[in-house]
C-alpha cells in the first residue's frame, strides 16, 4: 500500500487498537489464574515446610524484622510458624526462602522460593540442606547455625560457600524473627 | 556510594552482560570483527542504553506501577526503545554529522539488541532507583563494549590462523567466547560492601 | 512451494540456529537443561506462528514506511499475551525462563521471518514457515540443552544416565553454552556443506 500520512496513521492506529483489545482481553482472562497461581505456590510452600495444620496461615501474615511470619494452627492450638525470608547475600542475586519451625523452635523444613544461583553448585541448596549425608541437614535443629568452615556444625555445599553462608544466615534470621515476635 | 560501586563492578565484570547473562550476543558476534567498529557499536549502545533505561524507569515508576498496567511492560518498552533509537538517529544526524558518520550504521541495529530491552526490564525487576538504574545501564554498556573490544582483538588474530574449514567463522568465534567466559568466571563471587 | 517442503526447509536447510545463526541469546541463555531449552523453543514457536499468521494477513494493508513498527507492535502484543498465559498456567516455567520470555520480542528470528517470508506470502504458507522455523529452533535448543545437561549433570530430561560426580559442571555454566553451540554449528557445517 502507498505510504501517505493518512494510510500510515490509519493502519498503525487500527493495529494499536486491535492489540490493546487483545491484551485487555487476555489480561481479563488471566488475572484470576495468575493471582491463584501465586497464592497456590505460597500455600504449597507453607504446607511443605510445616507439620500438619488446618487454618489458612496466609490469611494473617505478620512482618517482623524484614521477614514475613505465617502462623499455623491445628484445632485452634499453635502448630508452628513458617517464615519467608529474603537474603541479598546469594552468589548471583537474592535468595528467597520459606522456613518452617514447630512450636518448640525446631526447624521442620525449608523450601527455596526464588534463587539465581549457579546451576550444579549453589542451585543444589534445595536438596543439600535436607540431605542426611554427613552433617548437611539443618532439619530438626533448634539453635542458630554456622557452617563447619566457620566453626559451626553444618557442612556447606561443596564449592558454593557463599550460597551456603547466605542460606544459613537467612535461616538464622528467620529464627531470630520468631524469637522477636514471641518476646513481644 | 558503596552500592553504586557494587553495581558497577558487578555489571562490568562479575555478571558481564555477554559472558554471564547471554544478552546482546547477535551484535557481539556480528560487529566484533574490527576494533573500530566494535568501539562505534559500544558507544552507540552506551548512549541508547542510558537514555532508554532512564525513560523506561520513569515510565514504570510514574505510569505503569500507579495504574497497575505492569502487564503491558514488554510492548511499551520495545516501542519506547524503537522510537528513541529513531529519534536519536535524526537528532545526531542534524547536530553532529561526524558523530552520525561514526555511529549511524549501528543505530538501527540497536532496536533489536536484546541487551537494551533486557537492561530496561532487569532494573524494574530489581526495583532500582532512577540513579541506580542509570548507573547499572551505563556500567552494563561498558561491560558490553569491553566484551566487544576483547573479542575484536582476538578475531583479528583468528583471521590469520589456519582453522579447519567447518570451524571457520561463527563456530570458532563461539568457542573463543566460551574460553573468555571461563576467564570471566574468575571474577564471580566478588562482593563489595 | 508445498506446505511440507516449506516446513522441511525451515527445519534443516534454513535452520535458524545452525544455519541462519539467529536468536543466539535464548539459544545460549536457556539451554542449561533439556527441558528449559525445549520450553523456550516451544514458547518462541507459539509467538512465531501467531505473528507470522497475523502479519501475512495484515501485510497488504500496511503502508511500506510503517511496516517495521507495525510488525514490532504485533510481535510484542503476542509476546505480552504469552507472558500472561505462562504466568497463569505455568508459573514455575515462567520463573525459570525469566527475562528470556519478554526478550522474545527482540529475537531476530521473529522480525526476520515477518520481513523475509510472512509479508510476501499467504497466511497458510506463513504458518507453515513459522512451524518449520519454529520447530527447527525448538529442536536446536532441545539438542543443545540435552547435550549440556548430559555432559554437565549426567542426566537427560531429569533422568540419570550416569552419576553426576562424573559430569563436567563447565557445560552447565556459561562457557559450556558457547562451546557446545560452537561445536554443534561446526558439525552442522561439516554435514550440510560437505566442507
Amino acid at each position: 500500500m502507498k505510504s501517505t500520512l493518512r494510510t500510515m496513521t490509519l493502519s498503525l492506529g487500527i493495529i494499536a487498537i486491535a492489540v490493546a483489545a487483545l491484551l485487555a482481553a487476555v489480561n481479563l482472562l488471566t488475572r484470576r489464574p495468575i493471582a491463584d497461581a501465586a497464592r497456590q505456590a505460597a500455600t504449597a510452600a507453607v504446607a511443605d515446610v510445616l507439620p500438619p495444620f488446618d487454618n489458612d496461615p496466609l490469611a494473617s501474615p505478620v512482618d517482623v524484622g524484614g521477614c514475613t511470619l505465617y502462623r499455623a494452627t491445628l484445632d485452634g492450638n499453635p502448630a508452628g510458624t513458617a517464615v519467608r525470608v529474603v537474603t541479598p547475600d546469594g552468589f548471583s542475586g537474592p535468595i528467597a526462602i520459606m522456613v518452617g519451625f514447630d512450636t518448640a523452635g525446631r526447624l521442620t523444613g525449608y523450601t527455596i522460593l526464588e534463587h539465581t544461583e549457579t546451576p550444579g553448585l549453589g542451585a543444589k541448596a534445595p536438596q543439600w540442606f535436607c540431605d542426611t549425608t554427613g552433617n548437611r541437614s539443618v532439619i530438626g535443629t533448634d539453635r542458630p547455625l554456622a557452617l563447619t568452615k566457620d566453626g559451626g556444625t553444618v557442612d556447606g555445599i561443596t564449592a558454593a560457600t557463599i550460597t551456603s553462608r547466605a542460606f544459613i544466615g537467612a535461616i538464622n534470621r528467620a529464627r531470630q524473627a520468631i524469637n522477636q515476635s514471641t518476646d513481644r | 556510594m558503596l552500592t553504586y560501586l557494587a553495581i558497577i563492578v558487578t555489571a562490568i565484570f562479575v555478571n558481564n552482560i555477554v559472558f554471564a547473562q547471554f544478552l546482546g550476543i547477535c551484535p557481539f558476534i556480528g560487529v566484533s570483527k574490527r576494533i573500530d567498529s566494535a568501539l562505534g557499536m559500544g558507544a552507540a549502545v552506551t548512549f541508547v542504553m542510558a537514555v532508554a533505561t532512564t525513560v523506561t524507569t520513569l515510565l514504570q515508576d510514574l505510569i505503569l506501577d500507579p495504574l497497575g498496567l505492569g502487564y503491558i511492560q514488554t510492548i511499551l518498552f520495545i516501542l519506547v526503545i524503537a522510537i528513541l533509537v529513531q529519534m536519536l538517529e535524526i537528532i545526531i544526524r542534524k547536530i553532529s554529522p561526524s558523530l552520525y558518520a561514526a555511529l549511524g550504521v549501528f543505530l538501527p541495529l540497536i532496536t533489536t539488541n536484546c541487551a537494551v530491552l533486557g537492561v530496561a526490564i532487569i532494573v524494574t525487576q530489581r526495583h532500582y532507583t532512577l540513579l541506580a538504574s542509570l548507573t547499572y545501564a551505563i556500567a552494563t554498556a561498558i561491560g558490553f563494549t569491553m566484551a566487544l573490544l576483547i573479542f575484536a582483538g582476538i578475531r583479528t588474530r583468528l583471521d590469520l590462523v589456519d582453522i579447519p574449514r567447518p570451524m571457520r567463522g561463527v563456530p570458532i568465534a563461539l568457542i573463543t567466547a566460551g574460553l573468555i567466559a571461563m576467564a570471566f568466571m574468575g571474577f564471580s563471587g566478588i562482593t563489595i560492601g | 512451494m508445498k506446505p511440507l517442503s516449506i516446513i522441511v526447509n525451515g527445519l534443516i536447510r534454513q535452520n535458524p540456529t545452525f544455519v541462519l545463526i539467529l536468536g543466539m541469546c535464548p539459544t545460549l541463555g536457556t539451554t542449561s537443561s533439556a527441558i528449559t531449552g525445549l520450553s523456550m523453543g516451544l514458547a518462541t514457536l507459539f509467538v512465531l506462528i501467531c505473528s507470522n499468521a497475523a502479519i501475512s494477513a495484515l501485510a497488504p494493508l500496511v503502508p511500506d514506511k510503517v511496516r517495521i513498527p507495525a510488525y514490532i507492535i504485533v510481535i510484542a502484543s503476542f509476546v505480552t499475551a504469552l507472558q500472561m498465559i505462562m504466568q497463569a498456567y505455568t508459573p514455575a516455567l515462567y520463573a525459570t525462563l525469566g527475562i528470556f520470555i519478554p526478550l522474545i520480542v527482540v529475537n531476530c528470528i521473529l522480525l526476520g521471518r515477518a520481513e523475509a517470508f510472512a509479508s510476501r506470502n499467504g497466511v497458510i504458507a506463513s504458518i507453515c514457515d513459522a512451524i518449520g522455523i519454529g520447530l527447527g529452533f525448538t529442536l536446536a535448543l532441545a539438542l543443545i540443552g540435552t547435550l549440556r545437561e548430559l555432559l554437565g549433570a549426567g542426566t537427560v530430561f531429569g533422568f540419570t544416565v550416569y552419576p553426576d560426580t562424573y559430569g563436567s559442571l563447565l557445560f552447565i555454566l556459561a562457557p559450556g553454552a558457547f562451546i557446545v553451540l560452537g561445536f554443534l554449528i561446526a558439525i552442522f557445517n561439516r554435514i550440510t556443506r560437505k566442507a
